[in-house]
């Protein structure tokens, strides 16, 4: 059961790094940052768990605020480039951001192990949730009050005129600038929520594997952020969970009898997914 | 209302507008016409402020909008039409509308508080008058991208419309259309303009242009040629040569 219960944490976590990416790409933007507010939110959840002694609520809404302002600070700069530019400059801070936790020392005795983020060792001990004796299935079902929150948020979202601006601003700048839509303030304003559910998702993740380090928020991870909405669809926010159910659970983990092989078809069955639904299994424009 | 003073724009070498003079007064429909590449939409392109002015100054209402992005041009009461249709196509005919209700007005009752005292159903019965206006109430729901081309032009010009403009610019409203199309957009420009909108119109199809204006200038390579009443520009030697030919 506890397989499951683990499965189930890890699609709720990556829902929402994915679901960060796909408010960002409703207006047309590919965005490689996502990972980055990701480790922010995880760095700082931890560490207010851990160091200051936080209940994880506010921890994790602190995580949200800590993702969406930096999101807000890069965008006004990053969000001046388009297409290829800006996926260069999001790889940039992504890279800018593992490489700060990389080197990021701060550590405070506690009893007698001294506990906190050590650079290359990584933030060892997030153990809220142990010292707390949750199990395994409240953590799970404490992940997803979270994901079906910030479904329900975006989904909200995307239904009001600022969702329909959003998409109009994916479809043609020229236009929707023409009709009066502030093109920065919507950009930044999406990347802006994007942080923050990032940043919520980031510190769901510290607390859930305990022990995190800089490699975590590699390029690969931000390529997942995007890849999911990508591959699910821009219809609505279900095409994003659908994706990532479709990598978590059925290729990284139902394939997992394959051995090495999986890695060969995991690519392979991508490709093959978005040659038979282009448009994302929910369908909506393309990304 | 408007006024073009020795307004340029050069691409390179290329002098697409220059030194064009051109006032439009309030509540004028003033029709701009031309050979292609004579500069009609670079025009339209610099007042909506896409471009910068390489040289010369665009002045609304008296005042210089040097500087200003479009979507505050806009709020100022400039909206446009575009050449090659440009609507949202995955957005509804409604959302379309909905999107690009952007006047100052519009933004102040969408905030939280005015919305409970009936901004919203405001927001609404507005875009209801557009969909009649432009004949496309029953397409309400219809995704932009699956309409005919004529019902593309109806839409983009409600959308212009849904900014409460002071002055339109319709980058060749009726390319395409057939001539009870034509008809119908004519009857839409005469309607406008009796609510009080000023019009710029660029427009290749003379019967339109010549049935609806109250005065035509005449761009050719950049520089305005000729300007006054439709049936004076219709005399002009130097208009016929350069643009209306033996028509």
């Amino acid at each position: 059961m506890d397989f499951y219960y683990g499965l189930a944490q890890t699609v709720g976590i990556h829902t929402l790094l994915g679901l960060s990416a796909y408010i960002v790409l409703l207006t047309g933007q590919v965005t490689l940052a996502q990972a980055a507010f990701f480790a922010i939110g995880a760095y700082a959840a931890g560490m207010l768990t851990v160091l200051a002694g936080w209940h994880i609520v506010p921890a994790l809404g602190a995580s949200a605020m800590f993702g969406a302002a930096t999101a807000c600070a890069v965008g006004f700069p990053a969000l001046r480039v388009k297409g290829l530019m800006l996926v260069v400059a999001t790889l940039a801070f992504g890279e800018g951001v593992r490489l700060f936790f990389f080197n990021f020392d701060y550590q405070v005795a506690k009893g007698e192990i001294k506990v906190g983020p050590l650079g290359g060792e990584g933030f060892r001990q997030i153990r809220y949730f142990q010292e707390h004796g949750w199990s395994t299935g409240e953590v799970m079902l404490f992940v997803w009050v979270f994901v079906v929150l910030a479904m329900a948020a975006l989904w909200w979202l995307d239904r009001s005129r600022y969702g329909a601006v959003l998409r109009a601003v994916g479809e043609d700048e020229l236009a929707a600038q023409s009709v009066g839509v502030n093109l920065t303030a919507v950009k930044v304003s999406a990347m802006t929520v994007g942080g923050a559910v990032a940043g919520i998702g980031g510190g769901l993740y510290a607390h859930y594997t305990t022990h995190i380090e800089h490699a975590n928020f590699n390029v690969l991870l931000a390529t997942f952020a995007i890849a999911y909405p990508i591959v699910g669809g821009l219809k609505n926010v279900f095409g994003t969970l659908a994706a990532v159910i479709f990598v978590q659970a059925f290729l990284i983990e139902g394939l997992r009898f394959l051995g090495d092989w999986r890695n060969l078809l995991f690519g392979a069955l991508i490709v093959a997914a978005m040659n038979l639904r282009p448009q994302g299994f929910l369908g909506g424009r393309r990304a | 209302m408007l006024e073009l003073k020795g307004l340029s724009r050069h691409f390179g070498g290329v002098k697409a507008v220059d030194g064009l003079d051109l006032t439009v007064r309030q509540g004028e429909i003033v029709g701009l016409i031309g050979p292609n590449g004579s500069g009609k939409s670079t025009t339209v392109n610099v007042i909506a402020g896409l471009f910068p002015v390489t040289s010369g100054e665009v002045r609304f209402n008296n005042e210089s909008l040097e500087g200003l992005p479009t979507h505050k041009r806009l709020q100022r009461g400039i909206a446009r039409t575009f050449q090659n249709i440009r609507l949202f196509g995955q957005l509804s005919v409604w959302q379309n509308l909905w999107v690009a209700q952007n006047a100052p007005e519009d933004h102040a009752r969408r905030g939280f508080i005015a919305r409970w005292l009936g901004g919203q159903s405001g927001v609404r019965a507005e875009i209801a008058q557009l969909l009649e206006f432009s004949g496309l109430a029953h397409k309400q729901d219809e995704l932009a991208a699956n309409l005919a081309f004529g019902e593309q032009r109806r839409l983009e010009l409600a959308r212009a419309l849904a900014a409460k403009p002071k002055l339109l610019l319709l980058d060749e409203p009726a390319a395409g259309m057939n001539s009870e199309e034509i008809g119908q957009l004519r009857d839409r420009i005469l309607k406008l303009r009796a609510q009080g909108i000023t019009i710029l119109l660029i427009e290749h199809v003379m019967e339109l242009v010549m049935g609806v204006t109250d005065r035509i200038a005449v761009l050719n390579f950049g520089q305005k040629i000729a300007e006054g009443r439709p049936a004076e520009i219709q005399a002009d030697p130097l208009v016929r040569k350069a643009y209306l030919g033996g028509a």
